[in-house]
């Protein structure tokens, strides 16, 4: 279902449904992956990773490994130049460069399970493997911090000896917390004091990953000349670039990424984790290698999202107006500096207008894997805990939850609570299609069995989306098709949804423009395919670059008709004169005369892109709990969400519910199972448990069209809003369903049935709340 | 004159102010003139010559793509927030 804020212009391609461009390659399995990738004289490579989550290297000894026949190289971090402390960046990640090469490879110490020690390129993968048992290390466990109460405790074991925290006072040494921060705004005392309902409650987080199917993985080659090509999965080959130059103290234009399709990567393949390891066997064997990660490595080593506590207090008056917030934001950024916290400090209050609010937001380091961008990074686990108080508010007024949240909502012109205003944004419209929305207004229904018991749960989510850079090149053909290389990674179908906008300005069918995703060396620099941009921002310079070639096909077209261009026009695919009827020329006629025209015709369009234009994702659950085994089923799910202008439909609707699957499953069964050592006891698709389709209902969406006034065709992104909002709206339903309110994730089989026996499960806050199910009038 | 929102990390260098105005015709003149006025803030907003990476200069409700070079109007209402990276 589509809801469009006002009628708009009319198009022949955007706002259609064309079979993706990539669809053949991938659905015969043509489409080439990272794995795929051989060359003649091709090693393998394999890492060897710390058992340790915390110690010390007292020795690394590699020397039987590189005497083992078939065994090419061997690298340690000694092996990387040991860089400065530098922030840097990344495009979508700011990192600091001592750190990233750090955890490419340790030096001295390790500060997670599976840090990588050393790395060994062989003739096979077993061979390889093999020669990792030939390396002796001898370790010093050191005590581990695994939470941010235990990281944050005065005395804690430091993570980082050398970290230099940024505190509200200052520099500070000698700590775990890498940054605090904070954003206030009026006087939130004098707003709890007006308020007639005030909830406060604390809520805590696992860590949790994107879960993508393809592992990462690089393969590099050094030509003679010193020129290094890298193949690689990633969100962003230009950033991939950057920061192996970056790395391995080399220029840029040395290296060349060819981005491969991309199995998933939800923001977790925009770090980098093998390719200077690649590149450094490479050249030291003499010959390509390549790397492939396991799914325990995955697990262990790549970048998840954080855990984490955050309180939250909200207060209103009894006509429902919210007095004052509060917010404390602590977040596990994993074993080096830069979780998302900033992030979910400046979303966590988005959705509403705050006469008074305080935001405090903590980066900790702990020993766990450097966490990763994930979808909308730090605002899931920030709109679980302000959703739910939010929800207890309303609850406690005796206000419907959508009622109250339209009542506070934020609106155009409104401050948000880190400062700035609000530019156009369509909150209050989703929020209005939420209620008018099929699911709202049907009955739940009883329950299938007596010992099963049934709610229903809404919450709201706001992603800020990016802008950023990106370039598109256009080629026309003879034959009036068009060919297009664009720099963007293709995630979701990305290359029909720029394709089509191209399309859209040369007026020719999405099918005749033939899209392909660039490497470093053929197109101009493009940011990654993250921050819900691509579609905005590339399609955007796939705009321009069509404008420009619609300006030249008017010079040949005028060429061809001996008349000044200026008496000529074009609408719908074709070039009129404006003075004499019978000239008219479509799109492909002009192109078969390109040759007479003046030969090649090509253009480009390059973008630097702001104005991305937020987004907010409203979501309606319903629930049925087994109140024997603390099972949840998901009974009927909707996304309602501010869309801009849908682009291609059936991909802006796979991304709404793809991103409500995954917080499903970030909801009720996904989490990091640690011990107290750091280990992780389920790296393992079978014992991590993502939803598949059997977990699911058909997510029903409703497309709210509010046009970003920055966009030709209106276009927001959409890729990450819908995850922000489902944890809360489960934990909702669950309150709904049971009367207990849920305060920890996940809100797994066992952690329901403690709840359901006796409350006193750890994040089963019951004590405020156990009443009994709220139900709601009009059910 | 350009009004900036001064972030709470900050304060301790405006006496606890929150907001300032502070004249520029530029982001850099800005930075520049409040660094004159509060010694210290320059270092915290910009690095060799340029924005901080990871520090966003919001400006009219929009980050600058323009860095220090971000011309600026008589009303303009600055922030200098924490760089938002997406997934």
């Amino acid at each position: 279902m589509t809801i469009t804020e006002k009628p708009q212009q009319q198009y022949k391609v955007i706002g259609t449904r064309p079979i993706r461009h990539d669809g053949l390659e991938k659905v015969t399995g043509r489409a080439v992956y990272g794995a795929d990738v051989k060359f003649p004289g091709l090693l393998w490579g394999a890492v060897l990773r710390s058992p340790h989550a915390h110690a010390r290297i007292k020795k690394l000894d590699v020397s039987k490994a590189a005497k083992m026949p078939g065994v090419f190289a061997v690298m340690t971090g000694a092996d990387l130049v040991d860089l400065e402390s530098k922030l840097v960046d990344m495009g979508e990640e700011i990192d600091n460069l001592a750190y990233t090469t750090k955890k490419l490879m340790a030096d001295d110490k390790v500060v997670y399970k599976g840090h990588p020690v050393a790395a060994v390129a062989a003739v096979d993968l077993n061979t390889a493997q093999e020669a990792l048992k030939l390396i002796a290390v001898a370790y010093e466990p050191l005590p581990v911090v695994l939470t941010v109460e235990e990281a944050m405790a005065p005395g804690a074991p430091l993570v980082l000896d050398d970290l230099v925290g940024e505190h509200l006072t200052g520099e500070a040494r000698n700590t775990n917390i890498a940054k605090h921060t904070r954003y206030e705004f009026g006087d939130t005392a004098k707003g709890f004091a007006r308020a007639a309902v005030t909830v406060e409650r604390t809520f805590k987080l696992t860590m949790v990953h994107q879960g993508y199917i393809e592992p990462q993985n690089a393969t590099a080659q050094w030509n003679q000349d010193g020129k290094l090509t890298v193949w690689t999965s990633t969100q962003g080959a230009f950033n991939v670039r950057d920061a192996v130059a970056s790395i391995l103290k080399m220029p840029e234009s040395n290296i060349r990424v060819i981005p491969l399709e991309i199995g998933g990567g939800f923001g977790g393949k925009i770090p980098i984790y093998l390719e200077p390891v690649a590149a450094v066997l490479a050249r030291k064997a003499g010959r390509p290698v390549k790397l492939v990660m396991d799914r325990k490595s995955v697990f262990e080593a790549t970048g998840p999202t954080p855990g984490g506590t955050i309180r939250v207090k909200v207060g209103a008056d009894s006509a429902g107006n919210i007095t004052a917030a509060e917010a404390d934001l602590r977040y596990e950024a994993g074993a080096y500096p830069g979780s998302p916290v900033g992030a979910g400090a400046q979303c966590i209050f988005a959705p509403y207008r705050l006469p008074n609010s305080r935001i405090d937001a903590y980066d900790v380091v702990v020993n766990k894997p450097k966490t990763a961008a994930y979808r909308a990074p730090g605002a899931t686990q920030a709109a679980f805990a302000m959703e739910s108080v939010v929800d207890e508010v309303a609850e406690r007024l005796g206000i419907d939850p959508l009622e109250f949240r339209l009542r506070n909502a934020s609106r155009e012109g409104d401050r948000r609570a880190d400062g700035p205003i609000f530019p156009r944004i369509g909150n209050v419209q989703v929020l209005q299609a939420a209620k008018r929305s099929a699911q709202w207004n049907a009955p739940l229904g009883a329950p299938s069995a007596p010992h099963k018991k049934r709610g229903r749960g809404v919450a709201n989510g706001f992603w800020f989306n990016g802008g950023m850079k990106s370039s598109c090149n256009l080629a026309v053909n003879k034959d009036g098709t068009v060919a297009m290389v664009e720099g963007s990674v293709d995630i979701g179908g990305t290359r029909a949804s720029i394709a089509m906008q191209a399309a859209e300005v040369l007026g020719i069918p999405a099918e005749d423009v033939h899209p392909t995703v660039g490497d470093t060396d053929t197109v101009g620099q493009t940011d990654v395919t993250g921050g819900s941009r691509t579609t905005f921002a590339t399609g955007y310079a796939a705009y321009l670059a069509a404008t420009n070639v619609v300006k030249q096909m008017m010079g040949r077209a005028a060429k061809l008709w001996e008349i000044d261009e200026s008496g000529i026009e074009f609408k719908d695919g074709t070039f009129f004169s404006k003075s004499d009827p019978e000239l008219r020329l479509t799109f492909k006629q002009v192109a078969e005369k390109l040759d007479e025209t003046g030969g090649p015709l090509s253009a480009t369009g390059t973008v630097n892109m702001r104005g991305a234009g937020g987004a907010f994702s409203t979501q309606i659950a319903d629930v049925e709990v087994d109140t024997e085994t603390g099972k949840v089923d998901v009974l009927r799910w909707t996304v309602v969400q501010d869309v801009g202008k849908a682009i291609h439909p059936a991909y802006v609707e796979g991304q709404m519910q793809g991103g409500a699957a995954q917080g499903i499953g970030w909801a009720l069964n996904e989490e990091y199972f640690w011990d107290d050592k750091g280990n992780m006891h389920n790296s393992s698709f079978l014992d991590y448990r993502m939803p598949t389709a059997l977990d699911l209902p058909k997510i029903e969406t409703v497309l709210v069209e509010v046009p970003n006034p920055n966009h030709p065709y209106g276009v927001r992104g959409v890729g990450e809003a819908p995850i922000v909002a489902p944890v809360a709206a489960i934990a909702n339903a669950l309150r709904d369903a049971l009367g207990t309110r849920f305060t920890e994730t996940p809100m797994k089989p066992s952690r329901v049935l403690a709840a359901i026996k006796g409350g006193t499960l750890d994040g089963a806050a019951t004590a405020a709340s156990s009443n009994g199910a709220s139900r709601r009038g009009r059910r | 004159m350009p009004t900036v929102f001064v972030p709470v990390p900050l304060r301790r260098l405006t006496g606890g102010e929150h907001r300032v105005t502070v004249p520029g015709a530029t982001l850099r003149e800005l930075v520049a003139n409040l660094d004159a006025r509060y010694p210290g803030f320059a270092a915290h907003v910009t690095e060799d010559g340029r924005l901080r990476p990871g520090m966003a200069a919001i400006v009219n409700g929009e980050a600058t793509v323009d860095g220090l070079r971000t011309p600026l109007t008589e009303d303009a209402e600055v922030h200098f927030l924490p760089a938002v990276s997406g997934g």
